[in-house]
Formats: C-alpha cells, sequence, structure tokens
C-alpha cells in the first residue's frame, strides 16, 4: 500500500490532486505536519497562489526543513504548479514589497514573471503544447502533448539540464523538470484529462530505486557553485 | 501555443440535466456527472455546469453534483447559475470547481466582482454577460436568465468587469441564442477588441463554419454550446478537425 502525502499549506485547491489519486485508486492524505513526511512513500506539493505567501508558510510549519530531509531519503517529490516554482532558488513575486524570495533550492535559477514585452495574455490559463524529454514522468506518453495551465510566473531557464518539457507562451520556458528523485510540473496533471491521470500515474509508481545515487547528488547545486543537498 | 476551447454546457435543475441528452451510450442520460464524463471523453477542453434551479433544495443538489463531478472529471469545469456570495463562491472551489461563473449579483453590485477576484484569484472568475442588441453597434445587458433589461451598455460593461479583475467573459447574445445560426460576432468582436482577457462565445451554435467564424471573425479564445452536443446534431471531434484544418490551433489529443 503507497503512502501518499499531499502538502496542505493552505494554498489553493489542493482536493482535486486529492480526488485524482482516489480516482487512479489510491488513498492520498492531506498532510498539515511536516512529520507526516516521514512515513510517506510519495509526497506532492501543489499550490495556486503567491510564491510569498507560500514559501513563508512552508518555513513557518517547518515543511521546508522536512522537504529537504524528505528528498535525501531519495523518495519521488512532486510539485505542480506553484509547487514546481517553490522548489526553485527564488522568485521575483513580491519583489516590490518583500525583496526578491529565496525558495528551496532543488533546482538553480529564478522564477519570473513573464516578461510583458511577449505581448501575450497574463496569466497564461488553458491547454497548450508540452514538449517533452525522455523523462520516468512521460512514460508511454507521445513525445508532445496538451496540458492545462494556469500561472503568470514562469521559469525561462530553458537551457537547464534538468528540464524535461518545454511550452510556448510568447517564448519557451520550463514546463517540467526532473533531477533524481524530485520532478515536477508548471501544468496541473490533475486537470490535463488522461494525459494527466497518466502522468500522476507515472509519478505515483516511481520507487527509489528508479533513481540513480548520482542524479541526487546534483540537487541544489546552482550555477553559480551552491552545495549539495544531501 | 494556446489552443482555443470548445466548452460543452449542460443545464442543471434538481441535479438532474435538463434538455435530456439522447446518448445511448450513458445509463442514465439525465445524471450530469455522467453526461461530463462523456464529454470528457469526448475532447471537451472544459465544462460548464449551469445551475438553473430557483429552489433551496436544489441548491444543495447542485453541491452534491459538484463535489461529484470533480471525483470523475479531470479537466477544469465552472459553475454558474445565481451565485450571490463570497461563501457561494468559497464552497463551490472548495468542492472541485475550477471558476464560477457570475451573472446578475455582478450586475447589480459591481463592487462583488472586486471582492470575489481578490479574495479567489481572477483566474476563476467568469463574469458572464447576457446581451440583446439594442440599436446598429449597440448591445444591452440583460439579467435574471435573460428577463429584466438594465439599461447597461454590454461594451463598457465587459470593460469594467475587466478592470475589477474578471478572469474571462462569458458572453451570451440573447438574439442569437437557440437559433442556430451561429455566434454573435458583432458583439462577440467589439468586447475581444476591448479587452485582454479571453471571451468565450455562446449562444447561436449550429454548424461548424459557426465555430470557426467565433475565432476568426469573432475573435473569441473558447466557445460554448449545449443543444448542439445535447442532441449531437455535432460531435467536438468534428468540430476540432474543421478548426485544426483552418490551421486554429485545438487540442486534439484526448
Amino acid at each position: 500500500m503507497r503512502r501518499i502525502a499531499i502538502i496542505d499549506y493552505g494554498m489553493g485547491n489542493i482536493r482535486s490532486v486529492q480526488k485524482a489519486c482516489e480516482f487512479l485508486g489510491h488513498t492520498a492524505s492531506l498532510v498539515h505536519e511536516p512529520s507526516a513526511l516521514a512515513e510517506a512513500d510519495h509526497v506532492i506539493l501543489p499550490g495556486v497562489g503567491a510564491f510569498a505567501d507560500a514559501i513563508a508558510q512552508l518555513r513557518q510549519s517547518g515543511f521546508d526543513k522536512a522537504l529537504r530531509q524528505y528528498v535525501c531519503t531519495g523518495k519521488p517529490l512532486l510539485g505542480i504548479c506553484l509547487g514546481m516554482q517553490l522548489f526553485f532558488e527564488s522568485c521575483t513575486e513580491g519583489s516590490q514589497l518583500h525583496g526578491i524570495q529565496t525558495g528551496l533550492g532543488f533546482f538553480p535559477g529564478l522564477v519570473t514573471r513573464f516578461p510583458s514585452s511577449l505581448d501575450v495574455k497574463i496569466p497564461h490559463i488553458g491547454w497548450n503544447e508540452v514538449e517533452t524529454r525522455p523523462s520516468k514522468l512521460f512514460a508511454e506518453l507521445p513525445p508532445s502533448f496538451y496540458a492545462y495551465f494556469v500561472h503568470s510566473y514562469q521559469v525561462s531557464h530553458t537551457e537547464l539540464p534538468s528540464a524535461i518539457g518545454l511550452t510556448q507562451h510568447g517564448h519557451y520556458f520550463v514546463s517540467a523538470v526532473e533531477q533524481g528523485n524530485v520532478l515536477a510540473t508548471q501544468f496541473h496533471p490533475e486537470k490535463s484529462g488522461t494525459v494527466g491521470l497518466k502522468i500522476l500515474e507515472n509519478f505515483l509508481s516511481l520507487t527509489p530505486n528508479d533513481f540513480t545515487a548520482k542524479a541526487k547528488e546534483k540537487l541544489g547545486t546552482s550555477k553559480t557553485g551552491g552545495a549539495p543537498l544531501c | 501555443m494556446l489552443t482555443k476551447r470548445i466548452i460543452p454546457c449542460l443545464d442543471i435543475k434538481n441535479g438532474r440535466v435538463v434538455k435530456g441528452i439522447n446518448f445511448v451510450s450513458l445509463r442514465d442520460a439525465g445524471d450530469p456527472v455522467e453526461s461530463a464524463q462523456f464529454y470528457n471523453q469526448a475532447g471537451a477542453d472544459e465544462l460548464m455546469l449551469l445551475d438553473i434551479n430557483a429552489s433551496h433544495e436544489g441548491r444543495s443538489t447542485m453541491l452534491d453534483v459538484v463535489s461529484r463531478t470533480a471525483e470523475q472529471v479531470f479537466i477544469p469545469f465552472s459553475v454558474g447559475g445565481g451565485i450571490s456570495s463570497l461563501d457561494e463562491i468559497k464552497t463551490l472551489l472548495r468542492l472541485g470547481a475550477d471558476k464560477v461563473s457570475i451573472n446578475s449579483t455582478a450586475v447589480r453590485n459591481p463592487d462583488f466582482i472586486t471582492e470575489s477576484a481578490l479574495h479567489f484569484g481572477s483566474q476563476c472568475i467568469v463574469v458572464a454577460i447576457d446581451c440583446k442588441q439594442c440599436e446598429p453597434g449597440r448591445w444591452e445587458v440583460f439579467v435574471n436568465g435573460g428577463r429584466v433589461p438594465t439599461g447597461k451598455d454590454a461594451l463598457e460593461w465587459a470593460i469594467e468587469a475587466e478592470g475589477r479583475g474578471a478572469g474571462e467573459i462569458l458572453l451570451t447574445s440573447m438574439d442569437a441564442d437557440g437559433v442556430g445560426q451561429g455566434y454573435d460576432l458583432g458583439i462577440t468582436r467589439q468586447i475581444s477588441d476591448a479587452v485582454k482577457i479571453p471571451v468565450i462565445a455562446s449562444g447561436g451554435a449550429g454548424k461548424l463554419e459557426d465555430f470557426s467564424d467565433a475565432v476568426t471573425k469573432g475573435g473569441a479564445d473558447a466557445m460554448l454550446a449545449a443543444t448542439l452536443f445535447h442532441y449531437r446534431q455535432l460531435e467536438i471531434s468534428q468540430v476540432k478537425k474543421h478548426l485544426h484544418s483552418l490551421g486554429i490551433p485545438v487540442r486534439m489529443d484526448y
């Protein structure tokens, strides 16, 4: 029996992630205590909302430390939407008020708003194409597929080796990442129909044996030479 | 590139779909959840569940429909019809709706748009506008299911709604609705040219070209239809193939 923990830190509609797991035949608990992560086999960090509020919530509740410990156990972690953005080093959202916000730092790079110079609608809402690189997350899916997005901030570091999905909205941005046991999507698999359910199913079938120790070592090492996470 | 969306609409009364659908494959053609699942499989990009109840009992049945839909359907869906308070919006979103559509209450109290957008984010607030042409080039807003004229200009109202934080405009032409002669391209174009948020064209779809015209001539981002899909005069897949053949981006894999 897989123990799936969905982190409930007060950000957004997380029930639909839980319902999607249930639809796939699993039991998933919404967890409010960082200690619950130690007992989970799969952890999902969902979220819709503002980066500054979210990271403050995670720090205040102690989920930031618990997530780092969880990642170092080698068990799979999935970030969705804001969850993915929180995995990066930092974000400019709300920077006029609070300065640049630091994220969890699993991936190097800055999360920024879609530049207004792109002349596209912001927020980016709707179905868009994800062009993928081979990943366990996309097993048995075609090389490109449509997924459902709702966001105004994005990761434009398309050169990242960990980028496994790119999407075009005015320019290319990173729509999925994978490094070792840490995986994330900017789109919402729980709202992306059968394709999205397949992605969740792929994630839920992963075990620590699916990841090499070497891949995990790269987590947290930024371009500027940050220390490894584990 | 973002795709243009096809949105089937289910009119729901006392927990049952009105304008009974004739889908042989459905065990219970009146069950909104089964209809929603059918449309999900058929390639709908999004669903609209419209509550046409007047009674209190009907309302609570609707909440059950929303909750059950969220358990079975994994594409975005909106809920509309009679929403008049922040509490109602909160309840619907918690039950799994992705967006809510507000109409009469927003016209009577425009601050309702501002407050809803502030509380829940623009991405989940759809402002529905029902309008009728009153003179050449001018459309008037109607409320209460299209029964009560308001004297408000539809174009000005759409611009105000955007300014107050609406995430989308669901535009229904009451002249075109139910006639099957195409969407009202005049007001659709006026509004889509004037606002930056997506405009959903509604009312009047009868043939394939109506959908492509809504995009190319009306500037619509999404097209909503009810009867046409319920009676299977057209399949969603036919509409998508048609749009795709004209080079209009649509989601083809589902």
